[in-house]
């Protein structure tokens, strides 16, 4: 997708303009956070187990070389196939590969965060090979042809009434030639147009939860079964996942799986859990003929061994953008990339560059509620403030922004002469804010006062007063 | 019954906000430490904690600054500040500053180890119960995000609100929800500091209270400015100020006596 994070606050404004999705996003607010704060309290180790999901992502990523290689040889064992890609484009490449391979004319697809990262739908589009989301959010924006605003629920910013204008536009070929507006009429409807794609399409694209290496197998956590029939039904699987998603054992996955679904949407677990190990076997009924595991490094190996490291433990849970206020505010779009919120401000920066993404690490208040709920303890503010620091050494924060630091900085080094500045500024101040004590406009910094007024100062300042009072 | 901290020496570490814009919450922490027993002493040579450097990524000001401050606090057994964001940034993230620092990152985690926000330290550590304090007022306490996250503030200040005679606590809906102040965010993203709080004083409205209180003046200078901007009654304190019986004084934003 065209990266916007350079217009992040321009994105923001517009989004908070947008009625609709302050409707949309006023849900997401009450909604997940009252789940995932009833189910960990519902769970009494639930702290335990972040903390063993966290050292098991860990420990993976300590040994991913190890592991990676396991996988594989499982994977063959079992017999399918393993492609290394090192970036989106060898994997767009491979997978189209396989496509032509089949001679494929259509793909369904099971949600996967990995193929929005890679732009894969414009690409089989591209290639004349028709991709069909069968997700029920994926396929609402595919609709709209929107990219994903949330990376567990995609087409949360659109209201029902949005998508009984979309199924309305888009549905008519297939005689549903009325406007539905109940939403579990809307589901239906969106079930029985998906139903045939899945017969008749030549491949099926899922991504991945878990790369077990234990046994070679790529799993999947959805609610809407629509994973299933997108890897059971065509004749050739592909499951496309990033490095870092391979765990040690199922066991493991066991683990992680506990604080996953309660972390994502309050659920003990998804509905649906589905390992596929391996093309269909002779004795099996159903499966696919050629199993396919596209694995993208796509940056992440770089980030091992450094300040970024942590971030590979994401489980894409989606807690911190839930509980995140500036999400709250803006929307997943405003953040401009695939991944939104605070997971994406402090991964967008190395996969789009720090001078396209600044504003994200920055657009933070430093809350550290994206740290409190991630299950896997990922010190989301601490590297949004490495990232912060990257934009000061390499000056791309803005000049006046950067002078008004070193500014602060100054004084704020020198006892004495903090002392005469502040003195200085409180009586200005005082006397800018008159008998109501409060100021309605600064010449100078307006981010204050265009919002809020500026409460004047007491009076001299609390060491002025202090010295006065020494020997009491 | 002698108290726990009878004679010991606190410095105190007013904070820049405090020092500038608010003294008031400065003597009310003198005040409530002076009747825990402790002798309190304002080191001169403070100035700021550093955050805003900090957090605007100009990491070796912060170190130069930071450096200032564990000078200036030494010698003293405890130091308490009137801020949970002030004194997180001394206890979490000054020994962060130093990782690679062996020298100056021991002198961080010492005083690290010393330092307090004032109402953990009151409850916790000094004993304190609020003296004759009577309040008959609707009081709702903002959770600062500082205060809860970093430096576990959470009961500790609604105990001795509790204790304040006559005074009635409401909590507010999404109490542990930023209000958007975040430092320098406010002035740089102010759009979205705006959205935030709009919502939170929206949910501070909500609880009909008389007053509004935190710990962290950021917060509360960030709220107050927001509610006289759009014309509400509501009055902003700081906790240290209603602990220490200056309930009846002008709020935030409010002028002077």
């Amino acid at each position: 997708m065209q990266v916007t994070s350079r217009k992040f606050k321009e994105n923001a404004h517009e989004a908070m303009q947008d009625e609709n999705l302050r409707a949309a996003l006023g849900r997401v607010k009450e909604g997940f956070t009252a789940k995932r704060a009833e189910a960990a309290a519902d769970l009494p180790e639930f702290e335990d187990l972040r903390d063993q999901a966290r050292d098991i992502k860990d420990h993976v990523l300590e040994n991913l070389d190890y592991y990676l290689e396991y996988f594989e040889k499982k994977v063959i064992e079992a017999g399918g196939v393993v492609h290394w890609c090192s970036n989106a484009k060898e994997a767009k490449e491979t997978i189209l590969k396989i496509c032509r391979d089949v001679d494929a004319k259509t793909v369904t697809k099971g949600k996967s965060m990995i193929t929005e990262e890679i732009g894969l739908n414009k690409f089989l589009e591209s290639e004349g090979i028709e991709p069909i989301e069968t997700d029920l959010g994926e396929y609402i924006i595919q609709l709209a042809d929107e990219p994903p605003s949330h990376i567990i629920g995609p087409a949360v910013h659109k209201t029902k009434e949005q998508v009984t204008e979309l199924f309305h536009e888009h549905h008519q070929q297939y005689g549903y030639t009325e406007r539905e507006e109940d939403a579990e009429k809307l589901v239906g409807e969106a079930r029985a147009v998906l139903r045939h794609k899945y017969v008749v399409a030549d491949v099926g694209i899922t991504g991945a939860n878990f790369l077990v290496a234990e046994t070679g197998s790529t799993a999947i956590v959805t609610n809407e079964g629509n994973g299933d029939l997108t890897q059971s039904l065509p004749k050739t699987h592909i499951a496309v996942a990033s490095i870092e998603k391979v765990i040690p054992t199922l066991e493991d996955v066991s683990t992680v799986m506990r604080v996953l679904a309660r972390s994502a949407t309050g659920q003990e677990m998804s509905v649906y859990t589905t390992f596929s190990t391996g093309p269909k076997r002779s004795d099996d009924i159903d499966g696919p003929e050629n199993f396919h595991v596209v694995l993208l490094d796509g940056g992440r190996s770089e980030m091992i061994g450094t300040e970024l490291q942590e971030l590979l433990r994401c489980i894409r849970c989606g807690a911190c953008m839930n509980h995140c206020p500036v999400y709250h505010a803006v929307g997943g779009h405003s953040y401009g990339w695939v991944y939104p919120g605070p997971i994406g401000a402090a991964l967008n920066p190395q996969m789009v560059g720090i001078e396209e993404a600044r504003h994200l690490p920055n657009a933070s208040s430093f809350c550290g509620r994206c740290e409190e709920v991630c299950p896997v303890r990922i010190p989301i503010p601490k590297i949004l403030r490495h990232w912060r620091e990257k934009a000061f050494e390499q000056q791309i924060s803005p000049k006046p922004e950067r002078w008004g630091i070193e500014l602060w900085g100054f004084f704020a080094k020198r006892p004495w002469a903090y002392r005469l500045m502040t003195k200085v500024a409180v009586r200005v101040l005082g006397l800018m804010g008159g008998k109501n004590g409060k100021i309605k406009s600064l010449p100078m910094n307006n981010g204050w006062t265009a919002v809020r007024d500026l409460p004047a100062p007491q009076g001299a300042t609390f060491m002025e007063q202090w010295k006065k009072q020494e020997g009491r | 019954m002698s108290k726990p901290l009878e004679n010991v020496e606190v410095a105190l570490f007013v904070t820049c906000l405090v020092d500038i814009n608010r003294p008031s919450v400065g003597f009310a922490a003198v005040k409530l430490l002076e009747q825990s027993g402790c002798k309190v002493v304002v080191p001169n040579a403070q100035t700021c904690c550093g955050q805003p450097a900090y957090n605007s990524g100009d990491k070796q000001s912060t170190k130069d600054i930071a450096k200032n401050v564990i000078r200036a606090f030494k010698s003293f057994r405890y130091v308490v500040a009137p801020s949970g964001s002030c004194a997180g940034m001394i206890k979490k993230h000054y020994p962060e500053l130093f990782a690679d620092d062996p020298e100056m990152l021991l002198e961080a985690q010492d005083l690290a180890a010393r330092t307090h926000e004032l109402v953990s330290f009151l409850n916790d550590i000094a004993d304190f119960e609020p003296d004759d304090v009577k309040l008959d007022k609707k009081v709702t306490y903002h959770d600062s995000c500082s205060s809860l996250r970093e430096m576990k503030v959470k009961d500790q200040p609604r105990e001795l609100l509790g204790e304040v005679d006559d005074l009635e606590l409401i909590e507010a809906e999404d109490r542990e929800a930023c209000c958007g102040f975040g430092g320098t965010f406010c002035i740089k993203y102010s759009e979205i500091s705006e959205e935030m709080v709009d919502q939170k004083i929206a949910n501070l409205l909500a609880t009909k209270a008389d007053i509004v209180t935190a710990g962290d003046l950021g917060c509360l200078m960030n709220i107050a400015g927001r509610l006289s901007r759009k014309g509400h009654k509501m009055k902003v304190l700081h906790v240290a100020e209603i602990l220490a019986g200056m309930g009846d004084k002008p709020g935030i934003a409010e002028g002077r006596d």
